[in-house]
């Protein structure tokens, strides 16, 4: 029972990360259309920011977080709205598509070119020491982990809910064009969505980078899993992404331990394939009928 | 005289909204049908249910009598039902030729002798026959995009009929069209329903057009029929004079 | 104008053609084995193109089929089965696995789609990797016998590549019979506005199907000669990273054009060689080639050129 219950904590800590990503993919579809290929190389990429930040340039560690998530956040979300995005959306969903595969590669790519194939340690934020609450061990890092996932999405959802710019950018990505005749600027509503990724995906590198290690390959089966995320709870809403993560944190985690360590990675495939061909809106979204 | 179509006590409604309520009527055979209606009264959304690109609530739909529910659109269509779209539906990056034999081929053979016949499936003299009629020859190699507003129109609905349908649903056909190509248009359109007696259905807002075209007319308002009759009645029916002005 | 934009381009086609039955002629066992490989995975990329070129369905699982055509001729030739049955076989499976594969695109699109088959791409390979009994597992299978046809063995680099060549060719041909039949119109319907096309008689799903089985087949046939080709298979080159590229290559020569997954081939197979002394660089130009071309030019190289030889339309204002 102890045991389950610590598999279960440690199972929501990396879905609560997997959760931040798929928010982002998320955001981005509802208020752009953009879907994000490189989304898992847009994890991988912070940490060597953070890496080249204390490396490089000698910093400690939080002021070297504090520049790689600015540059992220101006990198990944600003320019790559503008450089990117902006120019190819105009020709539909396909050719933005094949693009950010391309970016991923060239993301990868790079990383390989300037900082090497191999896998580089991260420093941790906790101790990696246990806990023992009512009897149950928890590991203090997951516990961390899941807490900080927390905090940022309840602020995130203040911030949605609660404010004026975020109540505009919900308009925005519920109906654009209804929010522009509202006198919205989607535009600018749009680049919001687009800062806010940068800023998801840098949290989730910092929380998930020192469990596996810097490598340039980390994003392959990051954006994977953030794009199950998001399908499993329904890829139209905040909240889905929030439960789909979280579940497939938890089933990857359990998959880890009761199930073959070589087909572990085939569970959270098999589950895509289930939820797209016999729900496709998401166990949590609404279906959407289209008439002609 | 056989009814072709036979719509019976028709509904569709989407989560809570009824789009189309209870619709029931009959189209003969050779006939000229005009459903008129506001906007928002259900119109194109009685012709997706009628044609399987929706699938209706309750309610019956019959082809010669014989029960066609929900079947898929391509199939009623190969049963010799074909439609126009509200929007102009062709293909743009293909040329007009292509259009139009793509319209037809469907209709020839199976699928597999398709493959091992002729790349024009045949249809070749079909095509140039009905660029002809809707006088497009001059621009049968040109591609599809590169037309004139009207003159894609004008393909649109000879794509509907280049398979000669038993029974064509057209779906606003002189929306958006000038008033001359208009008047070729419905002369054009007449001259199919007397030449291969063909039925049509025809949804339209320009009033003047569709009393020129049409036999019967049925009024559409809030997913009902509200009032039916030829030209000249329905143009006196209080309800109907209603149904317009107490909206606008 | 029109007359001599074909014109140009049928010499260059002639000379294109003249060039690959002569080049091994000059060419070392290394360069033409690569030459080989491009035909390989031309087909591939045919393949391909007809899934999401012409019947516009995207599919990021190329390489699975691929792997599907290597392994099971790796594995039944190893066993004694003459070639043409192993080729044969690989073609009709992934013919079949491709028309299942091809169900979830009849509810979904996009990048629900891209996703679906990226998952079954990754499913094959992991079971590439895991069923040792069966694939051999990291191991791979080794001495994968080449072909001997009508008492002439294929074993030699050249042989091999005027066989694979010859493959090429007879693919193209079936391809291009394919495309002008009344099916590529209705591929290219189905691509362009499926519900009109419905609404015509053209039935989508079995097209949609159609397009997904033959797309797969081709990679089962491309598989079948690369397992030959390079004589020892192992997992490796039929993870998500081989439909990437495939997917690259039919996007950069022009998706939806007959001639680019050929360009495309050159692109991402032969251009590398050619470029080796770029080192990694030569993968950061490509990924950037993609993107610029997709900015500028979403219907690839050959669409760029289409629009910049393209005469201005006649008649119609």
């Amino acid at each position: 029972m102890a045991d389950l219950l610590q598999l279960l904590v440690a199972g929501l800590a990396t879905g609560g990360i997997y959760a931040l990503v798929a928010i982002g993919f998320t955001l981005l579809w509802q208020t752009s259309q953009t879907i994000n290929f490189a989304q898992g190389e847009f994890v991988m990429l912070p940490a060597f920011f953070v890496l080249i930040g204390m490396g490089y340039f000698g910093l400690s560690f939080w002021p070297a977080v504090a520049l790689g998530g600015a540059l992220s956040v101006v990198l990944l979300g600003l320019v790559f709205k503008k450089l990117m995005v902006e120019p190819m959306i105009r020709h539909g969903v396909l050719p933005l598509v094949i693009a950010t595969i391309g970016l991923a590669i060239l993301m990868k790519e790079a990383v390989r070119q300037f900082y090497g194939a191999d896998a580089w340690p991260f420093p941790v934020l906790a101790a990696t020491t246990d806990v023992t609450v009512f009897g149950a061990v928890f590991a203090v890092q997951s516990l961390v982990i899941l807490a900080i996932c927390v905090a940022v999405v309840v602020a995130l959802q203040l911030f949605l809910g609660g404010t004026r710019t975020g109540r505009c950018m919900q308009a925005t990505a519920q109906n654009p064009t209804v929010a522009r005749l509202l006198g919205i600027r989607v535009e600018r509503m749009i680049l919001y969505t687009f800062l806010i990724n940068g800023a998801l995906v840098t949290v989730a590198s910092i929380l998930i980078t020192p469990i596996y290690l810097a490598k340039f390959t980390n994003g392959e089966w990051l954006g994977l899993y953030a794009f199950i995320a998001a399908i499993i709870g329904g890829f139209n809403q905040v909240r889905g992404a929030i439960a789909g993560g979280l579940l497939l944190g938890v089933v990857d985690n359990f998959a880890a331990v009761y199930l073959s360590s070589q087909y572990r990675t085939a569970i959270p495939l098999l589950i895509l394939i289930v939820v797209v061909l016999f729900r496709p809106q998401g166990l949590l979204g609404r279906i959407e009928e289209r008439t002609v | 005289m056989s009814s072709v179509l036979e719509v019976r006590d028709l509904k569709k409604s989407f989560g809570g909204i009824v789009a189309v309520d209870g619709v029931s009527f009959g189209v003969e055979e050779g006939e000229i049908l005009g459903i008129i209606g506001p906007n928002g009264s259900g119109k194109s959304t009685l012709f997706n249910c009628i044609l399987g690109q929706l699938q209706p609530t309750a309610g019956e739909v019959h082809l010669d009598g014989r029960p066609v529910t929900g079947m898929r659109a391509c199939d009623l269509n190969r049963l010799g039902v074909s439609r126009t779209f509200q929007l102009l539906q062709i293909f743009p990056q293909l040329t007009v030729r292509k259009n139009l034999i793509l319209a037809g081929q469907e209709h020839q053979g199976t699928m597999l002798s398709r493959l091992a016949g002729r790349p024009d499936a045949g249809l070749s003299a079909a095509a140039e026959r009905m660029l002809g009629f809707f006088r497009l020859e001059r621009l049968a190699d040109e591609h599809a995009a590169d037309l004139s507003y009207g003159q894609q129109k004008l393909l649109d609905v000879a794509m509907a009929f280049m398979a000669g349908p038993r029974l064509a649903l057209l779906d606003e056909p002189a929306g958006g069209v000038n008033p001359t190509m208009l008047a070729s248009l419905r002369e054009r359109l007449q001259a199919i329903n007397a030449e291969q007696g063909s039925t049509f259905v025809v949804i339209e807002h320009n009033m003047e057009f569709v009393m020129a075209l049409c036999n019967r007319i049925l009024v559409l308002d809030e997913g009902r029929v509200i009032a039916q009759g030829d030209p000249a009645q329905v143009r006196r029916d209080p309800k109907v004079i209603e149904a317009y002005l107490g909206r606008s | 104008m029109r007359h001599s934009r074909s014109l140009a381009a049928g010499i260059m086609l002639a000379l294109g053609a003249a060039f690959l039955v002569v080049a091994p002629l000059g060419l070392k066992p290394y360069g033409i084995f690569i030459l080989s490989m491009w035909a390989v995975m031309t087909i591939a990329a045919i393949g391909l193109n007809l899934t999401l070129g012409y019947a516009g369905q995207i599919s990021l699982a190329q390489a699975a089929f691929v792997g599907i055509g290597a392994y099971l001729t790796a594995y039944l030739t190893t066993k004694g089965w003459p070639f043409w049955s192993t080729y044969m076989l690989g073609g009709v499976s992934c013919f079949a696995i491709g028309w299942l594969l091809g169900y979830p695109a009849l509810r979904v699109q996009h990048h629900y789609l891209a996703f679906v088959t990226l998952a079954f791409n990754t499913l094959v390979y992991l079971i590439f990797r895991n069923e040792e009994w069966l694939t051999g597992g990291i191991y791979g299978i080794s001495n994968v016998p080449r072909p001997v046809v009508l008492g002439w063995s294929m074993n030699g680099p050249r042989e091999f590549y005027y066989f694979c060549l010859a493959h090429l060719a007879l693919v193209s041909v079936a391809t291009w019979w394919l495309l002008r039949s009344p099916w590529g119109l209705a591929f290219v319907a189905l691509r362009e506005n499926p519900i009109r096309a419905l609404s015509l008689g053209v039935d989508t799903r079995r097209y949609t199907l159609m397009a997904f089985a033959l797309g797969a087949g081709l990679g089962g046939i491309s598989g079948a000669l690369y397992a030959p080709l390079v004589q020892f298979i192992d997992p490796t080159p039929f993870a998500l990273g081989l439909s990437l590229n495939l997917l690259l290559m039919v996007v950069l020569g022009g998706s939806g054009y007959f001639f680019g997954p050929f360009l495309g081939a050159i692109v991402a197979v032969l251009l590398p060689e050619w470029l080796r002394f770029t080192e990694g660089f030569y993968l950061m130009g490509y990924a950037l080639l993609v993107i610029v071309l997709m900015a500028f030019s979403p219907s690839g190289l050959l669409g760029l050129a289409d629009r910049l030889t393209r005469p201005a339309p006649r008649g119609a204002p």
